[in-house]
């Protein structure tokens, strides 16, 4: 089923802090739910892109017919910016299996259950080659200074923002430092950062939670190079300052 | 209370010696004070646990000095029922809003009540989502504004309010259910009888008795707080009738126990 989905995350497990945090990381991409299955996750780093991000994830739905997380965190969700209002979308595939009444069509029917056992796993193997297509097409993620660079910052949503100031601060010390921020967290970024740790980067991965979104940096860039964690949790913001003393000691 | 032996109004000794942080006019405060009272009126501060819910009322853990656990969105009565099945000698209160019980938890509050649990239950309702600014809630008036309902409730948009005490009178499982309201000091004082024989129905071994206490809550209504109980008194008793709505004959005999 086509639906978007918003978390905007805060510090666990939210039943009363509402400090922001990114620790559902592993929940949105590895799955909070039964069997197999991936939703494209967007993540946010504006308020023009919880606007944009949002359009999109209604075009990618309708585009593979399965739900798409917006996954932003509590002090993007406070936060209030202008923003500029893009264009609507025209066109949306065509829903033949939509509910809309059997009238001069056989039935559509919607769910999960299979008469026949035997016809379940075709519905599956549906489901994973969706995967494979997300995978091959719908990567996106946003690089800054990366041509040059000696470490490489990988963080998304409000964090991307410190992190910019501190690559920022790094350049003015003469340390290159470059930003990979990941638009989509799955399907992750994972040729990118593979292709710089073979021109011999290190990383460093910046996050609010107890270090979850620095696997994924470790499953590309594997044993070849250091991936050096910096984070912050409970609902504490990642400070710029935090995340230059990281690439400080790494340089 | 050394040397206080004329104090005839002070702390409940079960309540901790800080101030509340409540919003000024807010029933919680009343509420949570009358709680103290009975606690202390029937001397079971060491067997006491509070479960609150989610919203302004999980602050009350810091506010009794009794044991607490937490619950998540309208589970208390279930947390409670654990507590009571896993240690009868305890004594488990659930303290819960009308966002947390009339809404999320709805499918708790009427299992735990159906199966006859031994808890008590009070239920703050104010009518609103206090502590997220105010949103349209369960309870919620017809016309009556909202965060999200800001022209005011229609039916067309979010259908009508539930009344809780009358629904859950429908099952055999409760001993004692009833409904008061904070609007004056008479009022106050029927709340406070009433929560004391739900404490009593408890301590006698009955099921589950529910007290569900009309409350105010004047930011989010957006009405000036020294006008919130004559509002409430005008606008929620006609919605939600006070009195009581299941008392078995074992409750009854209770009543003459109750401090007047």
């Amino acid at each position: 089923m086509p639906a978007v989905i918003a978390n905007i995350m805060r510090a666990g497990p939210g039943l009363g802090n509402i400090g922001g945090a990114q620790g559902d990381y592993m929940q949105c991409t590895r799955g909070g739910g039964h069997g197999d299955y991936y939703l494209i996750t967007l993540a946010p780093s504006s308020v023009q892109d919880m606007l944009d991000f949002t359009m999109l994830a209604f075009e990618l739905a309708d585009k593979y017919r399965n739900p798409v997380l917006v996954m932003a965190d509590g002090f993007l969700g406070q936060v209030v910016e202008s923003v500029v209002i893009r264009d609507r979308v025209k066109k949306l595939p065509e829903k033949r299996w939509a509910i809309t009444g059997a009238a001069g069509r056989p039935k559509n029917i919607i769910n999960s259950f299979e008469m026949n056992p035997m016809d379940h796993p075709a519905r599956i193997k549906l489901i994973l080659q969706k995967f494979e297509r997300m995978q091959r097409n719908e990567v996106r993620y946003e690089g800054l200074n990366l041509e040059d660079a000696d470490i490489v910052l990988v963080a998304y949503g409000s964090v991307a923002r410190s992190a910019m100031t501190a690559m920022q601060e790094a350049r003015l010390h003469k340390i290159k430092v470059g930003l990979l921020r990941p638009i989509t967290v799955l399907p992750f970024p994972y040729q990118p950062l593979s292709d710089l740790a073979g021109r011999g980067c290190k990383f460093v991965a910046a996050e609010m939670s107890g270090g979850q979104m620095v696997e994924d940096v470790r499953i590309a860039v594997g044993n070849r190079n250091e991936v050096k964690l910096v984070n912050s949790w409970g609902g504490v913001p990642l400070t710029a300052d935090e995340i230059f003393e990281a690439i400080d000691l790494l340089a | 209370m050394d040397g206080f032996e004329d104090m005839i109004f002070g702390r409940p000794e079960v309540m901790e010696d800080r101030p509340t942080h409540f919003c000024p006019g807010c029933g919680h405060g009343i509420t949570q004070r009358l709680i103290g009272e009975v606690i202390d009126e029937l001397g079971i501060q060491e067997r006491a646990v509070c479960v609150a819910s989610i919203g302004c009322t999980v602050t009350a853990y810091a506010y009794f000095k009794v044991d607490g656990l937490e619950s998540a969105h309208g589970r208390a009565p279930a947390v409670a029922t654990a507590i009571k099945r896993v240690r009868p000698e305890l004594f488990p209160f659930t303290l819960q809003g009308d966002g947390d019980l009339a809404s999320i938890g709805t499918a708790e509050i009427v299992h735990a009540a159906a199966r006859g649990e031994k808890i008590t239950v009070i239920f703050a309702n104010n009518a609103t989502y206090g502590m997220t600014g105010g949103q349209l809630a369960p309870t919620t008036l017809i016309g009556m504004y909202s965060a999200s309902t800001t022209g005011g409730r229609t039916v067309e948009q979010s259908g009508y309010p539930i009344r809780m005490s009358e629904m859950l009178a429908t099952l055999d499982g409760p001993s004692y259910i009833t409904r008061v309201s904070l609007h004056n000091p008479a009022n106050v004082r029927k709340a406070r009888k009433a929560i004391e024989l739900a404490f009593r129905a408890q301590l006698a071994g009955l099921g589950l008795s529910f007290v569900e206490v009309l409350s105010m809550c004047p930011i989010n209504w957006k009405v000036e707080p020294v006008k919130a109980r004559q509002w409430m008194a005008d606008n929620m008793i006609p919605q939600f009738p006070l009195g009581e709505f299941k008392c078995i004959p074992e409750v009854e005999a209770l009543k003459k126990a109750v401090k007047g």
